[in-house]
C-alpha cells in the first residue's frame, strides 16, 4: 500500500473542497491535499456551464467552470497538493483510505480531515414513480453530464418532474439544443428551486410549470413513450380523474438531492435525521473533533457562494485543528421553532464571535419577523417580505455567553 | 448455419439445457431474441433457490425442484456463482396459521423434504428480531437458498460456451421448418439454423413456438410479480427469507436478503394477457407494503432503491410440462416453467437431455467436459493488499466508475470482453452491479455509456439499454 501523510487532508474537490482547500492553506497549514475521485478539479460545476454563479462573493455572474477556475488558480499558487482520479474508500479519525489507478492502494494520515463530498440526486425509485422501466429515464444532473461533458444528448420530446434548480436549468439547456420541453410537473403547490430560475429558465422560453401536479405512470418497453401526469390534491395524492398522458421520449427528474454520506456514516460520525448530513458547530466540526464537514454534504445549498463561504469556515477551522489551536467545548444545541426546517449550523460554541446561522423554514410565508433567542432573550429579530423552503435563510448572531439558541420564524 | 440441438430462450431453462448438452459430443446452438441471456422471467424474481417443501406432492415440479436443491453447493462453487444457503422462516402469526403449520409440514415430508422443522415463537424472535412479536411459532426450512440469479444464467451460459456451445443473441425465432412429421430447422431474424433437434425453452414466448409447430394445446397466462429491492442501510432487515403462511389463493409475500445485503420485498400475483407489461402500479406496491407489515411490521419501504416487475410463464391448462409428440418428432416442449424455474433449471438441464435420447439423440459422454468457470474479480471483495496489486498489474481496476457498489472500469471491460459480452447497460449492471446501488445509475450511467462504446468502437447513440429500441442518447449535441 502507498502511504502519504498531510496536515490537512479534503475529501472532494469541488466547490465546497476547493474553498476549504484555499482557506486551510491561508490559515497555515503547510500540507493540504485534496483527493479527488474525478480526472480534475470542480466537481458538479463542471458541467453547469451556464452563468448566475458568484453574484454573492465576487458581485459578478460566472459561469460554473468560471466560478471554480478561480478557486483552482488560488489553489494552485498557493501550492494545494491534488490526487485526482482518487476514489476514497474509508475515513477514519486521522487517515483516509483510497484507490488511484497509478498508485494503487494509499493510506493518507493527517491531522485533520475535511469532507465535502457533495451529494447526490433523489431517483425515480426514491419517489416510487409506478410504471415500465425504459431507457430515457434521466435525472436532471445525469443528462447535464451527458450534455455538457459528453456531448451527448439525451431526448427530443422531455417532461420534467420536479421544478428544483437543476431541472429548471435543464429544461432551458434542452430548449437551446432543440428538443421540445412539454412541460415542467411539481407536486408541491410552490416552486421548489429560485424565482429566478423560473423567470430565466421557463417563462423566457415559453415552457409550461404545472403546480400541484405529479407524474402518475411512466410507458414505453424500450425507450419512454409517454408519461401520465395528473393534479394532485391537497395530501398530495393524485386526482385520477384529471389524468392526462403527454407523449415524450424522455423523462427528467429533478426531485431534491441528498448529502452523500456513506463515508461520514461508515465512520460512525454523526447524522442528522433531517439534512442527512453530519451534524456540525460553528466551525463546521463533526462528531469526530479532527474531521471537519461543509458544502452539499452537510446540508443541500442553493447557491455555490453560501457553500464557499461555509467552506472557508471548515478549512481555516481544520487548519487551526490541525495546528492544535481550535479549542471547543460547551456546545449548545440549536433548536428549531415556528416554521424552521432546520438549522446549520446544529450546535454552537458560546465565543466572543458573531456566528452565521444558516436555515430553511417548511412553508412558504409572507411578512414575516425572524427572530434569534437565548431563551427570552432575543438576540436577534428581523423582518422578511417573504421565506420560502427553496431558498436558504441566514441570520448572523453574536454568541458570547449564550446558553440556548433557539430560531423562528413569525407572522409579523 | 448447422446444429444437432437448437435450444431457443437462453434463460435459466434454455442455459442449464444447453450446457448440460455440452456434456456430450455435440453442436449445441443456444438462441435468444434479447440482447443478452438471462431471458426474461429468470432475472426478475426472487432469486430463492427452492426446496419445494410445498410443491404439489407427486407432480413433475416436486421432483424436479427437490432434486435440483442439493446440487446447488457444487454447482455454484465450481462455476462461481455467488449463493448462500440462509434458509426460510414461515411465521405463523394468527392462531389460525399455528394450526395450519403440521399440514405444510406433512406436505413437506410428502416432497421428501425431510428437514424441516418447528420453531418455538422464543426461538423465531431470538433468530429474526423483526418478525411481528405476535407471533405464535412457526417452521424453518433450512435449504431454501439465495443466489445470484443474474450471474447464475451467465457463468451457465460462459462454461456451456467453454465447453463448446455457441449463443446467438439478438436472433428471434420467425418460424419452425418440418419435412414429414420432424422438425428440421428454424427461421431466424439471423438467418435459417438447420438442426437435427429443437428444444423450446421459450419461456414467456414458448406458446408461439409451439404454435410454430401446430401445436395449440395451452397458452401462457403470465402472472406478474412487483417487487421492493431496499437499500443495503434501511434500518430493519431480516436474516433469512421470511415467507408468509400460504392461503388457497396465493402463496404471498415475502421479505428476503438478497445475495448482495440487500432487502427484497415481494412480490404480487397478478394475471395479465399482455406478455410486455412489466409495469409496476401503485396498488400492487401498496398491496406488498400492507401485507408485508404483517410478518415484519417495522419494514421501512421508504428506504427502496427501486421497484420492479418480473413475469412468471405460467400456463392454462396449469402445470409444468416437458412433451415430446408422435406427429412433430425430433421437437421437445417446456411449459409452465414458473416460480420454481430457477431451481428446477439444473434438474430440466438432466431431464431434458435424458428424454432428447428417448426420442433418438446420439449422445456420447465427453471426457474432457470443463466443470470449472471462474468469473470477473470482484474488486470490493477483495482485500486492501489484494486490490493494491490488481491495480499495479492492470491500472483500471484502480478507476471506480459505480460509486455506490464500487464497481472499477477494469471490470466494465472484462465484463464486455467475456465469453457472453455484456453489450448493453442493462447487461454491465446485471453481471457487475455499476448502476444497481442507491444512486441507480446517476453517476455511472454515463460513463458505462462511454465505456461500452469505446470497447465496442461503436458511437454512444448505438449503446442501448437492453433492447435494440432502448437507446439511451440520440446523437451528438448542436
Amino acid at each position: 500500500m502507498y502511504k502519504m501523510n498531510c496536515d490537512v487532508c479534503i475529501v472532494g474537490g469541488g466547490p465546497a473542497g476547493l474553498s476549504a482547500a484555499v482557506a486551510a492553506k491561508k490559515s497555515g497549514a503547510e500540507n493540504v491535499l485534496i483527493v479527488e475521485r474525478d480526472e480534475a478539479l470542480g466537481g458538479i460545476l463542471q458541467q453547469c456551464i451556464h452563468p448566475g454563479f458568484g453574484l454573492k462573493l465576487f458581485k459578478e455572474e460566472l459561469t460554473g467552470p468560471e466560478y471554480y477556475g478561480r478557486f483552482v488558480d488560488e489553489a494552485k499558487e498557493l501550492g494545494v497538493n491534488t490526487l485526482l482520479n482518487s476514489m476514497v474508500l474509508e475515513v477514519g479519525a486521522n487517515t483516509v483510505t483510497c484507490i488511484n489507478s497509478e498508485l494503487g492502494v494509499c493510506e493518507i494520515s493527517a491531522k485533520s480531515i475535511v469532507l465535502s463530498m457533495g451529494c447526490r440526486e433523489r431517483t425515480r425509485a426514491n419517489i416510487m414513480i409506478p410504471g415500465t422501466r425504459p431507457a430515457g429515464v434521466y435525472t436532471a444532473g445525469t443528462a447535464q453530464r451527458l450534455i455538457n461533458r459528453q456531448n451527448e444528448m439525451v431526448g427530443k420530446k422531455v417532461v420534467i418532474l420536479g421544478s428544483g434548480d437543476i431541472g429548471m436549468i435543464m429544461a432551458r439547456r434542452m430548449t437551446l439544443e432543440g428538443a421540445k420541453v412539454e412541460a415542467v410537473v411539481e407536486i408541491m403547490d410552490f416552486l421548489a428551486g429560485l424565482t429566478r430560475n423560473r423567470v430565466q429558465c421557463l417563462d423566457d422560453f415559453g415552457i409550461p410549470l404545472l403546480l400541484s401536479h405529479t407524474i402518475v405512470n411512466i410507458k414505453g418497453n424500450d425507450r419512454v413513450e409517454s408519461v401520465v401526469i395528473a393534479e394532485v390534491d391537497e395530501n398530495k395524492k393524485p386526482i385520477m380523474s384529471t389524468a392526462r398522458e403527454i407523449e415524450c421520449d424522455t423523462v427528467l427528474l429533478s426531485v431534491g438531492l441528498i448529502p452523500e454520506n456513506e463515508l461520514t456514516s461508515n465512520a460512525k460520525i454523526e447524522i442528522s435525521p433531517i439534512t442527512k448530513g453530519p451534524k456540525v458547530n460553528q466551525y463546521m466540526q463533526t462528531s469526530i473533533e479532527s474531521v471537519f464537514a461543509c458544502g452539499n454534504v452537510v446540508h443541500v445549498n442553493d447557491l455555490v457562494d453560501n457553500v464557499s463561504t461555509e467552506s472557508k469556515k471548515a478549512g481555516e477551522s481544520a487548519a487551526a485543528y490541525a495546528a492544535g489551536t481550535l479549542h471547543t467545548s460547551g456546545a449548545v444545541t440549536v433548536e428549531t421553532g415556528e416554521n424552521v426546517r432546520y438549522v446549520c449550523p446544529q450546535t454552537v460554541v458560546p465565543a466572543d464571535e458573531k456566528v452565521d446561522l444558516y436555515f430553511r423554514v417548511m412553508k412558504p410565508q409572507k411578512n414575516v419577523v425572524i427572530t434569534v433567542s437565548d431563551g427570552d432573550n432575543v438576540l436577534l429579530s428581523r423582518k422578511a417580505i417573504k421565506v420560502n423552503p427553496g431558498e436558504m435563510e441566514k441570520v448572523t448572531v453574536s454568541v458570547k455567553d449564550i446558553s440556548s439558541l433557539k430560531v423562528s420564524v413569525k407572522e409579523a | 448455419m448447422k446444429a444437432d440441438v437448437l435450444v431457443i430462450g437462453a434463460g435459466a431453462v434454455g442455459t442449464a439445457i444447453t450446457r448440460e448438452l455440452t456434456k456430450y459430443r455435440l453442436n449445441v446452438i443456444c438462441v435468444d431474441k434479447r440482447e443478452d441471456v438471462g431471458g426474461d422471467c429468470s432475472k426478475s424474481n426472487s432469486a430463492i433457490i427452492h426446496t419445494g417443501y410445498d410443491a404439489k406432492p407427486g407432480t413433475l415440479e416436486s421432483e424436479l425442484v427437490v432434486s435440483a436443491n442439493p446440487q446447488y453447493d457444487k454447482l455454484t462453487k465450481d462455476l462461481d456463482i455467488p449463493f448462500k444457503r440462509i434458509g426460510a422462516i414461515l411465521p405463523a402469526i394468527t392462531d389460525e396459521q399455528f394450526a395450519q403449520l403440521p399440514e405444510i409440514k406433512e406436505k413437506a415430508l410428502k416432497n421428501r423434504v425431510y428437514d424441516v422443522e418447528y420453531l418455538s415463537k422464543e426461538k423465531i424472535l431470538e433468530i429474526e428480531p423483526n418478525i411481528n412479536p405476535d407471533v405464535k411459532g412457526g417452521l424453518f426450512i433450512p435449504r431454501e437458498s439465495i443466489i445470484d440469479a443474474f450471474i447464475y444464467v451467465v457463468a451457465m451460459a460462459e462454461n456451456a460456451v467453454a465447453n463448446g456451445a455457441k449463443f446467438m443473441l439478438n436472433t428471434e425465432v420467425t418460424g419452425i421448418r418440418k419435412e414429414g412429421d420432424r422438425v428440421v430447422g428454424a427461421e431466424t431474424t439471423n438467418g435459417y439454423i438447420e438442426a437435427d433437434y429443437i428444444v423450446n425453452a421459450a419461456g414467456l414466448f414458448c406458446d408461439d413456438i409451439a404454435n410454430m409447430v401446430g401445436k395449440y394445446d395451452y397458452t401462457v397466462v403470465p402472472r406478474k410479480g412487483q417487487f421492493y429491492i431496499l437499500d443495503k442501510n434501511t434500518g430493519c432487515k431480516v436474516n433469512h427469507i421470511v415467507l408468509p403462511i400460504p392461503t388457497k389463493v396465493t402463496k404471498g409475500k415475502l421479505m428476503t436478503p438478497t445475495i448482495h445485503g440487500n432487502m427484497l420485498v415481494g412480490p404480487t400475483a397478478e394475471d395479465l394477457e399482455d406478455k410486455f407489461d412489466k409495469s409496476t402500479n401503485t396498488e400492487g406496491l401498496n398491496s406488498i407494503r400492507d401485507d408485508v407489515q404483517k410478518l415484519i411490521p417495522g419494514v421501512m419501504l421508504q428506504d427502496t432503491i427501486t421497484q420492479f416487475s418480473g413475469l412468471r410463464a405460467n400456463r392454462n391448462p396449469e402445470g409444468l410440462n416437458i412433451d415430446v409428440y408422435d406427429d412433430v418428432k425430433h421437437y421437445v416442449n417446456l411449459s409452465g416453467v414458473r416460480s420454481t424455474g430457477l431451481t428446477n433449471s439444473v434438474s430440466i438441464g438432466s431431464y431434458v437431455a435424458n428424454l432428447l435420447k428417448d426420442i433418438g439423440l446420439k449422445m456420447e459422454f465427453k471426457d474432457n467436459f470443463i466443470e470449472k468457470r471462474k468469473g470477473i474479480v470482484c474488486m470490493r471483495e477483495l482485500s486492501r493488499e489484494e486490490q493494491h496489486k490488481k491495480i499495479i498489474e492492470n491500472p483500471l481496476y484502480g478507476n471506480i466508475v459505480c460509486r455506490c457498489e464500487s464497481v472499477t472500469e477494469g471490470e466494465i471491460v472484462d465484463a464486455i470482453h467475456s465469453p457472453i459480452p455484456a453489450t448493453s447497460v442493462d447487461a454491465i449492471k446485471r453481471r457487475l452491479r455499476a448502476g444497481m446501488g442507491r444512486c441507480q445509475g446517476g453517476f455511472c450511467g454515463p460513463k458505462v455509456i462511454e465505456i461500452l462504446a469505446r470497447e465496442l468502437k461503436v458511437d454512444p447513440k448505438d449503446i442501448r439499454k437492453n433492447n435494440s429500441k432502448s437507446y439511451m442518447v440520440c446523437g451528438k449535441v448542436k
